[in-house]
């Protein structure tokens, strides 16, 4: 049963206990957490079922409500969405670990339970998203996401999240409403709305003005979505105001299941023919992308406030998902796609620890992290790793994505990317050597500045929110050394993208 | 002859990165920590000892240890090559703990835990460099020393140790990752392959400039191996301790510059396409420029550690050169540079740290005298220097005779000039100071030039005052060993004759 | 002629959009832009609606005698549709009124200014 419906479950676990959660919170406030942990691990299991089925059987497809699939709606798991679908699931479960103490802290007690409730509302339609087959389905859940999205935001006691929020939601309605009217065209041309239907009926369409004004129309609403570069503005502000752990989330799968998103209508709704020789979509991407990784690297350097540099490092992060996508062959693309677990892993962990320093010290700016390694030494290493798989030191999983990434281009003959990657990598190390220097080598301002002896007492983040954000930078580690398998999910996604080119 | 397989390489690398962890966990008992250092140490080179005679007999040893990707993974193979500069560094880790455990002590330095911590990664990560089997395991290694020589460099945690840390990262890092990086992903997509292999990896369809832009980027990458421009990051990490410079700065990190350069030139492009593209000339005139220009610079050094420094700059394009001439005795000599350098050098730098422990001097102008007073530290001084100027009785001699005579083969008979030249120059910065030490009366003690916080021991000019006997028994047996590898040549060139030969091996069969 | 007549829904639809679409772009007051949003995708509805117009075609009731009947589906994807539409407008007007308690103002460049200079309203203090 669990195995027949597991598709449907993964979505379904999440959205029920959305549900379900301010009952709870009705007779007992702290039983939320408890129901939201129970019901994002359930889903975590139920996308590590699917990645094994699909890696062992290949494609599954499932249809909801038993209707046919041109006209029901059908959820299709294949080697790309499984691999992104149990990311996301993963960062939801971790995030919700963290979220116990954290939202405590950063939330105000009255709002929890309608946090978690629109917290698991947020993972299922970020989840929904990238399982579904339908179009339009596609267009509810990315509605479903965005909305709880703007909800969790605003969550924050901070005053400056709410405009934030508010314009996010401006920004996000009109991208969401791009893709909308985008579907409309191709339904209007093909009558269909099923994804792999439409990829067989819309070759014959690819010179119809209407294709082209529709694919205009998601690419624009789609990259508005996932902060490419210069449709980024929203991001900065909503990844520095949010409570510490939407921040982590949401730079951690909200931008990725954009950039699955975009994925998908490129390589799968339409063709890779139809990008390369009809619109020539990729060699604006490219150049977007390139400009995206330098200029989100420059602005980081720039910023004084942490979770601001880490908002503008996704920028130039996101520019690299793009990136390999635009290059337009496989090795660059299995860069892109481990991009999206590997920037996961990295920003997760770089929140997360922002998150714990917020809770333990109130420090918010970079400045006030300085002599922190003595401090804080587990959270300050996991930055460290996260902060050097970033800069893309061999042996973390940055290293991994870029040597793709700069492969893939050489491949391709696009030499002139590679400096760019590596300008880019050199940037970053940058901004993250900056700090690493001052929480090792900095004096606390109130700091002594003799003795050998510990300056100042060890005052550790709580473990609930330790052990998450130290899991993903171990995984860092692990996933660099010995990233056969994570590579190896990435290029049989690649495969299917690119179908062989 | 067949590889070996062997884990050796592999114990020999984790033996001083377990003994960090050992160090870091033994805080709080010093004479522990510093246990775990000697014993490390020792350890490390009796490992390293073991695996000669077998290289000595010609074979080479395998130790794989796991694939990070398709195509990317951590591999050992110790040839000639490599064992030579792994036994000289772990032979000269022994020697240079002792040194830092009475320099540090008699200094009271503090965090000595991370101290001692992060010089055995960078000695595990030298030792990770000589034994790799491929590029990305160099690379891997490379950067491993650069980020844990950081807080040995930034040591004091003064605004300027951190200036100068700070430089030596930015050139470290933003080299190897702009220009090495780049010139690996170049190599990796015309070759298929990063492993070395002896006559090169490239096959002959990869055009000649391309190559030549590889070629380019990995020199320009390789920063440490000082290569002008790339070289300022070496005077500016003399703010780190005088062992730091001693051992990393003169031995361990440059070393490993000049051995990566050695191997990118003879195991990843072979000395016959490097004579097919015509690169190695140009590499060997960049190089002769280096030596002559940092001797120059070096004269006009008065700090004794910086002048030490622009002299390993210039030393070390000596190796360079021997490895760009592409001729059999070049490369023995370049090999040998490798070796009877570290030796050399390293005996001036603990003199330089002696002399600053015994008198807190750090000047060239101050040494007036300071060989009656310090007699064994400055004789010492005056063997190292006469083993880096190449006067006979010492083994400085031996690597630089080869390269004169691989300039011959090479037919690059100017660069035979700037040999020449460059001992000149060399002997023109040494010898003042061992004159001054030993021919000029000391200065009055009212000398100001104390570094603060510091009380120096008044009224000692006349009599004998070394510092701590731990401190010179290492730099004495240094200078002894100099001139023992003269009187012994046949314990560098039997390796180095390996090293020439199989470099060479393709075109002599 | 034809062109512009043929189409008028297309005009409509695009003339109506680019109204919104201006609003949400330009107004600096929070609550204009909400009506600006609200045009902007109602123009979408109609878009939809009138692209399920069959000539001559009837409301799609399954009816014994009808032979010709308007697409029914997207009428059923604009249902879903309105529902997102009116969920994020309870959202953004929820925003606004957590943002008037906070600030005490509607209009983004005071808000800006108050956020800047770090000046507050009394919170809790609307009207």
């Amino acid at each position: 049963m669990i195995k027949e419906h597991a598709p449907v479950l993964v979505i379904l676990v999440p959205l029920l206990s959305a549900v379900l959660v301010p009952l709870v919170g009705m007779l007992r406030n702290r039983f939320c957490w408890h129901v939201a942990f129970a019901a994002t691990h359930v889903s975590f299991l139920l996308s590590g079922l699917l990645l094994f089925r699909v890696q062992t059987n290949g494609k599954i497809s499932y249809r909801l409500g038993g209707w046919e699939p041109p006209w029901g709606i059908e959820y299709v798991i294949d080697e790309l969405n499984s691999f992104v679908l149990v990311t996301i699931a993963f960062i939801g479960f971790l995030a919700t670990l963290y979220a116990r103490k954290s939202v405590v802290a950063e939330i105000e007690p009255v709002r929890i339970p309608a946090f978690y409730s629109i917290f698991l509302l947020f993972l299922a339609g970020l989840l929904g998203i990238v399982i579904t087959g339908d179009i339009f389905n596609l267009y509810v859940f990315l509605e479903i996401s965005s909305l709880a999205g703007y909800a969790l935001i605003a969550a924050s006691r901070k005053r400056e999240a709410l405009l934030a929020s508010y314009n996010y939601l401006i920004l996000g309605t009109i991208a969401a409403t791009f893709i909308l009217i985008g579907i409309g065209y191709l339904y209007m041309v093909t009558g269909s709305l099923n994804m792999a239907d439409l990829r067989e009926r819309l070759p014959a369409l690819y010179h119809s003005k209407v294709v082209l004004t529709a694919f205009a129309f998601f690419s624009v609403g789609i990259s508005l979505k996932l902060a490419l570069f210069p449709l980024h503005v929203w991001l900065p502000n909503a990844y520095t105001y949010a409570p510490s752990v939407v921040s982590a989330v949401m730079a951690a799968t909200a931008t990725k299941v954009g950039a699955y998103v975009l994925f998908r209508i490129m390589f799968t709704v339409f063709r890779v023919e139809f990008d390369l020789e009809v619109v020539s979509i990729t060699s604006i991407l490219l150049v977007l992308s390139s400009a995206a990784i330098i200029l989100g690297s420059v602005l980081a350097i720039a910023q004084t406030n942490i979770k601001r540099m880490l908002a503008y490092s996704s920028v130039g992060q996101i520019g690299y998902i793009v990136l390999g996508a635009s290059i337009v062959n496989e090795t660059a693309m299995t860069g892109s796609l481990v991009h999206i677990l590997n920037h996961a892993l990295m920003k997760g962990t770089l929140f997360f620890i922002a998150g714990c320093v917020l809770y333990r010290t109130g420090i918010e700016d970079i400045a006030g992290l300085r002599g922190m390694g003595r401090r804080m030494p587990f959270s300050m290493a996991a930055f460290t790793v996260a902060g050097l798989s970033m800069a893309g030191v061999p042996l973390t999983v940055g290293f991994v994505s870029k040597w793709y990434l700069a492969l893939g281009a050489l491949r391709a003959d696009l030499w002139y990317l590679v400096p760019v990657i590596l300008v880019s990598s050199l940037l970053t190390a940058v901004y993250f050597g900056r700090i690493i220097e001052s929480i090792y080598f900095g004096r606390a301002e109130d700091g002594h500045s003799s003795g050998s002896l510990s300056r100042e007492r060890m005052h550790e983040a709580p473990t609930g929110m330790l052990v998450p954000a130290l899991l993903l930078a171990v995984l860092c580690l692990v996933f660099g050394i010995s990233a056969s398998t994570t590579v190896g999910y990435a290029e049989a996604a690649a495969r299917l993208l690119l179908g062989g080119r | 002859m067949e590889p070996l397989q062997s884990a050796i390489p592999l114990y020999v690398v984790s033996v001083s990165l377990a003994a960090s962890l050992l160090i870091a966990c033994s805080r709080k008992a010093p004479n522990l920590r510093e246990f775990w250092t000697v014993g490390a140490a020792c350890l490390k080179f009796v490992l390293v000892l073991s695996l000669i005679p077998p290289i000595v007999r010609g074979h080479i040893i395998e130790c794989p240890l796991f694939t990070v990707l398709p195509g990317l993974a951590m591999h050992f193979r110790v040839d000639a090559l490599g064992i030579g500069f792994a036994a000289t560094a772990s032979l000269l880790w022994i020697l240079t703990s002792f040194y830092s455990i009475s320099y540090m002590r008699s200094l009271r330095e503090h965090a000595q835990t991370r101290y001692f911590t992060c010089f055995a990664i960078a000695l595990s990560a030298a030792t990770g460099v000589a034994f790799s089997g491929n590029l990305f395991t160099t690379f891997v290694f490379y950067e491993i020393i650069t980020l844990c020589t950081f807080p040995l460099v930034a040591h004091k945690e003064s605004a300027e140790a951190l200036r100068g840390a700070r430089r030596y990262i930015v050139y470290l890092l933003g080299t190897s990752i702009a220009f090495q990086l780049f010139a690996i992903l170049l190599a990796y997509h015309a070759a298929g392959t990063l492993d070395f292999r002896n006559g090169g990896i490239f096959p002959a369809s990869v055009s000649a400039a391309y190559l030549a832009i590889v070629f380019m980027l990995f020199v320009a990458g390789i920063a440490k191996a000082a290569v002008m421009p790339f070289h300022s990051w070496l005077p500016a990490a003399m703010v780190a301790p005088t062992p730091v410079s001693a051992l990393l700065h003169a031995v361990a990190v440059v070393k490993t510059g000049v051995f990566v350069i050695f191997k990118v030139i003879l195991q990843i492009f072979g000395v016959d396409t490097l004579m097919r593209i015509g690169a190695g000339i140009p590499l060997a005139y960049v190089a002769s420029f280096t030596i002559l220009a940092a001797s120059v610079i070096a004269l006009r050094k008065d700090n004794l550690k910086a002048r030490l420094a622009y002299s390993t700059v210039s030393q070390l394009s000596y190796i360079v050169l021997g490895a760009a001439l592409l001729s059999p005795s070049s490369i023995i000599g370049g090999f040998a540079q490798i070796i009877l350098h570290a030796f050399g050098k390293i005996t001036l730098f603990f003199a330089a740290g002696a002399i600053y422990v015994a008198t807190h001097r750090t000047e060239i102008s101050q040494l007036d005298g300071v060989g009656r007073q310090m007699p064994f530290t400055m004789g010492a001084f005056a063997v190292g220097a006469f083993s880096m100027i190449g006067i006979p009785p010492f083994g400085g001699f031996l690597s630089k005779w080869y390269i004169a005579i691989g300039t011959l083969e090479a037919s690059a008979l100017p660069i035979l000039l700037v040999i020449a030249l460059s001992t000149i120059l060399n002997a023109c910065y040494f010898m003042p100071i061992v004159y001054r030490a030993f021919f000029r009366s000391p200065l009055p003690e009212t000398d100001s030039h104390h570094t603060p916080g510091h009380d120096s021991s008044p009224s000692v000019r006349r009599r004998i005052h070394e510092a701590p006997a731990l401190m010179v028994i290492p730099l004495v047996l240094t200078a002894l060993a100099t001139v023992v590898f003269f009187f012994m040549p046949s314990l560098v060139l039997d390796l180095a004759k390996i090293v020439s030969a199989d470099a060479l091996g393709g075109r002599l069969r | 002629m034809e062109f512009i007549a043929g189409k008028y829904n297309y005009w409509i639809y695009v003339a109506l959009m680019m109204i919104g679409f201006y609003a949400m772009i330009a107004k600096g007051n929070l609550i204009k832009k909400i009506i600006g949003m609200n045009v902007f995708q109602t123009a979408v509805f109609l878009f939809y609606i009138s692209i399920a117009k069959v000539r001559e075609g009837t409301a799609p009731i399954l009816w014994d005698r009808t032979v010709l009947y308007d697409n029914p589906v997207p009428h059923v994807l604009i249902l879903t549709a309105i529902v997102v539409s009116v969920s994020t407008t309870a959202v953004a007007l929820a925003l606004i009124i957590l943002i008037y308690r906070e600030f005490g103002t509607m209009e983004e460049d005071e808000i800006l200014r108050i956020q800047k200079n770090g000046s507050a309203v009394p919170p809790g203090k609307p009207e």
